[in-house]
């Protein structure tokens, strides 16, 4: 059996060493990929988001547990940062998860986001087009809402869910107003706590300001949930639910909707591809250590280096 | 491009003992040291480990133990490893030893024990010594 | 304490000093580059009275037994009676375990303190799947009230008192202690000794989970209340800080989330409307006894003040006795290493020291061997033999509080006293001790410190004799404790007897008792009294709180 159908036929072993070689940018991975796409598109997906310590991982957990019961199998992407200075990572998220992993339906799978060089976003996506080809009904991708990297990711989901807790205040102004404009579904978590009334009221002015920015014409509910106590979680399934019944109940939501994911996926992968190969070419050929040195010892500027760089190469076409 | 592929560790807590101290310093470590490392948190069983081993696709488990059950949990790992076909996944131990469990271990297919006191240098370099990213 | 004019003049020799010393220093310089405590404190080449002089002897310092009894609680503290020398000690069954405890009580210690293995500190039984290999191996095995009754036959326990270190099932094992002694015809008024019961300090340090926080918290409170009411020689909790340190915390960080800890059981039991008088007295403590000398020593004065002014003054204690803090001491087990273990005797003997000029209650010292395994005879032998030998030889026992007035010490007591304040009062702000802990807080202040304190000794900021400073190859051998295999089956085996021979359906009955009343409001000891009287097992009982109260799982925190 290829590689690919393994996966088809819901080989875990493969698929882990798909999406890891997937990481590691392999070339005979995006063949692999090639071969998995038309068993992809079945699976729901749904990105779950927010600021470290709001309980997504919590969160997710029992969205296993409420997913399974109702007979669905389930892949999770927990995605953690690489630190900066090391490029390593600690992916602690699957601690709060794993007592479903012995569950054969639940498939688990810790990811870094490896930084800016053309990096996890892509890999992320794959690994989800990856889980979909094995037959998982329903991929949780879970990732820290901060940067923009993390809400592209999530704009490959079918319903996103972000996620946030009381006493935010002044930091729920200073959300990306991207993060606004990408939730289907705002959960307030940890609803026991202090200012969960204000922090409710804040997001309720904030979605109602502006119904032209609801996206296909779905106005985001708010829900508070205690995670922990699988308070409130039966709740969020039956909204994803009723967004999902949104989107497919009008042929015009249904394409714009595929439309949406078609054209991110496809240019978030040109994009990535582009930086990958020129920044790795650029810094494998040395050139971008000579740019660098000629700016240092001030012998040209910056704009003028910069400039040297891309007439190279996309002046002349051939790269 | 031809880089060294990064590696990426389990580092868990096999059976019922909490102490995580040294789990979590040696994770803070191998993040330092540029490995992804998975964490699964305390009170694993050995079958869990290995699930999560074959999910995550890591090259190496690191599998701690201060409470004194290590003679049946590490051997366990490795035997479940094998019966999946991840035999080539690399188990080492840290933690609290009597001298001659260790070639006991080291039998059972254990690659290394770290006792206490080794510098978390020398922990990083033995692994990216002898640890390589599973093909 | 000094006058203005003797300050000044003070203030200037010191000043005419330093000049010399950095003179002298600039030839050869200094020995290390940072002088500071193994918790990172940096210390002065010398303290005087000018570290002092906001001191007022009898507000800050006082006498012993006064407050705020920064020189003891008591007032003869070993001039009337020595600490009890209390080894902590469990290996393999609870014959094995009784024999261990019979020879201690033969060599002189004054107090038991029992070890138990990881799973009934988990509330699992041996035959449980997930204690495979694990019987016996860290502590004692007790599945039932037949292995209690075993592990302290010929034991006068109405004439010794028992420390129990147990947290989640603590409230199991002390029923099954008090059945044990009743049986034996000691009344429950009579028998004295300590269950740990600390769970706060499971979930930020020690980790033996069972049950979430809240639950855990109503079970503690229970136990409170029923040594109240039914054993009133009792230490119902021994709120503890030496696993936070294990775990890695500095010396104020240890003092302070202690502290807080039981703050917040204070006020648990005050909110069950409880009269703080009625159980603080009762309420215990246990530290760490870790390698700086003097800063462990400030520690536990220091403990003792913040301790009494937060009693008189945050829950206005009326009782004297409810200011008092009494503790028990154990030296560090991670300040000992597996190289060149005869090193740890060394190590122990000076923690000990420190606890005892501290004015510990009770005091552990740890084996040479227990980087290894559990201790052998021997070995525990010598480490309480340490304690005879402090107690005995040195004189430091002939006064109280000897160090007392010593311008290092009495300044790090200050100052570690207000480090400490600081912390609590930023966990009041967080809103409590387990709103800290839900929110991760006191784990990951504990997490860098270890981080950062491992990271010293890596790059030999901070020596370990034997370890990254004068580490020779050879070894001296050093013999150790060996489990019998034979152990867990055996143990199996003993535990399906007496299920079989008691009586099942009583045991159903009092299980179905015990479940209604954990969903009520309802005082669970007397229930639980009821089932391990009825023989049963420790995870039966345990298993009636997973399913009505939840299971804990670590939450990772790295």
């Amino acid at each position: 059996m290829s590689i690919a159908e393994k996966i088809v036929a819901g080989d875990i072993r493969a698929a882990a060493r798909l999406i890891r070689d997937i990481d590691d940018m392999l070339p005979e991975a995006r063949e692999t990929l090639k071969d998995l796409y038309p068993f992809t598109g079945k699976a729901y997906v749904v990105g779950i988001t927010g600021a470290p310590g709001v309980g997504k991982s919590t969160l997710v957990d029992q969205l296993i547990t409420h997913l399974r019961k109702a007979g669905k199998t389930v892949g999770v992407l927990a995605v953690d940062p690489t630190s900066p200075f090391s490029g390593g990572a600690i992916l602690g998220d699957r601690v709060r998860m794993q007592r479903h992993s012995m569950d054969e339906g639940v498939f688990i799978r810790s990811m870094a986001t490896r930084g800016a060089f053309g990096g996890l976003t892509q890999s992320t996506r794959s690994a989800i087009d990856v889980l979909d080809a094995m037959g998982k009904d329903c991929i949780l991708v879970e990732t820290v809402g901060v940067g923009q990297d993390e809400i592209d990711i999530v704009q490959s989901a079918d319903t996103t869910l972000i996620v946030l807790v009381p006493g935010m205040g002044d930091d729920i102004q200073a959300l990306k107003a991207g993060i606004l404009e990408v939730g289907d579904l705002f959960i307030v978590n940890k609803a026991d706590r202090e200012g969960v009334d204000r922090t409710v009221n804040d997001l309720r002015l904030m979605i109602e300001m502006d119904e032209k920015r609801y996206k296909n014409g779905w106005k985001p509910p708010i829900l508070t949930v205690q995670a922990v106590f699988d308070k409130g979680v039966k709740e969020i399934i039956d909204e994803i639910e009723k967004h999902a019944a949104h989107v497919r109940s009008s042929s015009e939501r249904r394409s714009k909707a595929r439309y949406e994911k078609v054209r991110n996926g496809l240019s978030e992968m040109i994009k990535d591809r582009i930086i990958h190969e020129v920044l790795s070419d650029l810094v494998e050929s040395g050139e971008f250590e000579t740019s660098l040195q000629l700016v240092l010892d001030k012998k040209i500027d910056p704009y003028t280096a910069c400039d040297n760089i891309i007439s190279k190469r996309f002046r002349h076409g051939n790269k | 491009m031809n880089k060294k592929r990064r590696l990426r560790v389990l580092v868990a807590k096999p059976g019922l003992d909490g102490h995580d101290r040294g789990a979590r310093i040696i994770a803070r470590a191998y993040r330092d040291a540029g490995f992804e490392v998975v964490y699964t948190g305390l009170h694993q069983t050995p079958e869990e480990i290995v699930q999560a081993a074959i999910q995550e696709d890591v090259d190496m488990i690191g599998l701690s133990s201060l409470a004194g059950a290590h003679m049946y949990l590490f051997p366990r790992v490795v035997e479940l490893l094998k019966e999946r076909g991840a035999h080539d996944i690399v188990v080492c131990g840290g933690g609290i030893f009597p001298e001659e469990d260790i070639p006991k271990l080291k039998k059972a297919g254990i690659k290394e024990i770290f006792t206490p006191g080794t510098p978390l240098t020398e922990v990083v370099a033995w692994v990216e010594q002898n640890v390589e990213a599973r093909r | 304490m000094f006058n203005k004019k003797e300050l000044e003049e003070i203030a200037a020799d010191n000043k005419r000093w330093q000049r010399i010393f950095k003179e002298s220093v600039s030839k050869t310089p200094e020995r290390l580059k940072r002088f500071s405590t193994v918790s990172g404190r940096p210390i002065q080449n010398l303290y005087t009275p000018l570290d002092l002089r906001d001191l007022d002897y009898s507000k800050d310092i006082g006498l012993p037994g006064q407050y705020p009894f920064t020189r003891g609680v008591q007032p003869s503290m070993y001039r009337g009676r020595l600490w009890t020398m209390r080894m902590f000690a469990g290996l393999g069954s609870a014959r094995d375990t009784n024999k261990r405890f019979h020879l201690l009580v033969n060599e002189g210690q004054t107090g038991l303190s029992t070890a138990f293995d990881m799973p009934t500190l988990m509330g699992y039984d041996t035959d449980s799947p997930r204690s495979r290999g694990e019987c016996g191996r860290c502590g004692v095995a007790i599945d039932t009230l037949k292995d209690m009754e075993i592990l302290f036959e010929g034991l006068p326990i109405d004439r010794i008192t028992t420390s129990m270190t147990i947290n989640p099932p603590a409230a199991v094992l002390w029923a099954m202690y008090i059945a044990m002694a009743e049986k034996r015809g000691i009344s429950r008024k009579v028998i004295g000794g300590t269950i740990q019961n600390d769970m706060l300090k499971e979930f930020i340090a020690q980790k033996t989970f069972m049950c979430p926080p809240e639950p855990s918290m109503r079970l503690i409170t229970d136990t409170i209340e029923f040594g109240t009411n039914e054993v009133p020689r009792w230490n119902p909790i021994s709120i503890s800080g030496y696993h936070i340190r294990e775990a890695g915390s500095t010396a104020v960080q240890e003092l302070a989330f202690t502290l807080a800890d039981g703050i917040a059981y204070v006020e648990a039991a005050l909110k069950r409307g409880m009269d703080v008088d009625s159980f603080a007295p009762r309420l215990s403590f246990f530290f760490n006894s870790h390698l700086d000398f003097f800063e462990e020593i400030a520690k536990f004065r220091a403990a003792r003040r913040i301790w009494a002014k937060i009693m008189k003054k945050r829950f206005k204690a009326q009782d004297p006795r409810s200011l008092w803090l009494r503790f028990h001491t154990q030296t560090a087990g991670c300040s000992l290493t597996a190289q060149q273990p005869y090193n740890n005797i060394i190590r122990t003997t000076l923690e000990a020291l420190a606890a005892v000029l501290g004015g510990t209650q009770s005091l552990h010292t740890n084996s040479l061997d227990e980087v290894l395994a559990l201790p052998t005879e021997e070995a525990a032998t010598i480490a309480l033999r340490t304690q005879q030998i402090i107690a005995e030889e040195v004189g430091i026992a002939n006064t109280i509080d000897p160090l007392g007035g010593s311008y290092f010490l009495e300044r790090l007591t200050n100052d570690m006293e207000e480090e400490a304040f600081a912390y609590i009062t930023k966990i009041d702000e967080m809103g409590g001790m387990v709103a800290a802990i839900e929110k991760n807080y006191p784990q990951l202040e504990i997490a860098d410190a270890a981080y950062q304190y491992q990271k010293q000794i890596d790059e030999k900021e901070k020596s370990v004799i034997g370890v990254n400073k004068y580490v020779t190859g050879e070894e001296l051998p050093v013999e150790i404790l060996q489990i019998e295999e034979e152990l867990e089956r055996n143990q199996i085996e003993w535990t399906n007897e007496v299920k079989s021979s008691r009586n099942n359906s009583k045991v159903k009955a009092a299980l179905q008792r015990l479940g209604e009343a954990a969903q009520g409001d309802d005082n669970l000891m007397y229930p639980i009294v009821d089932a391990v009287k009825a023989y049963a097992t420790e995870q039966e009982i345990c298993d009636v709180f997973r399913t009505v109260f939840g299971v804990y799982r670590d939450p990772g925190v790295y």
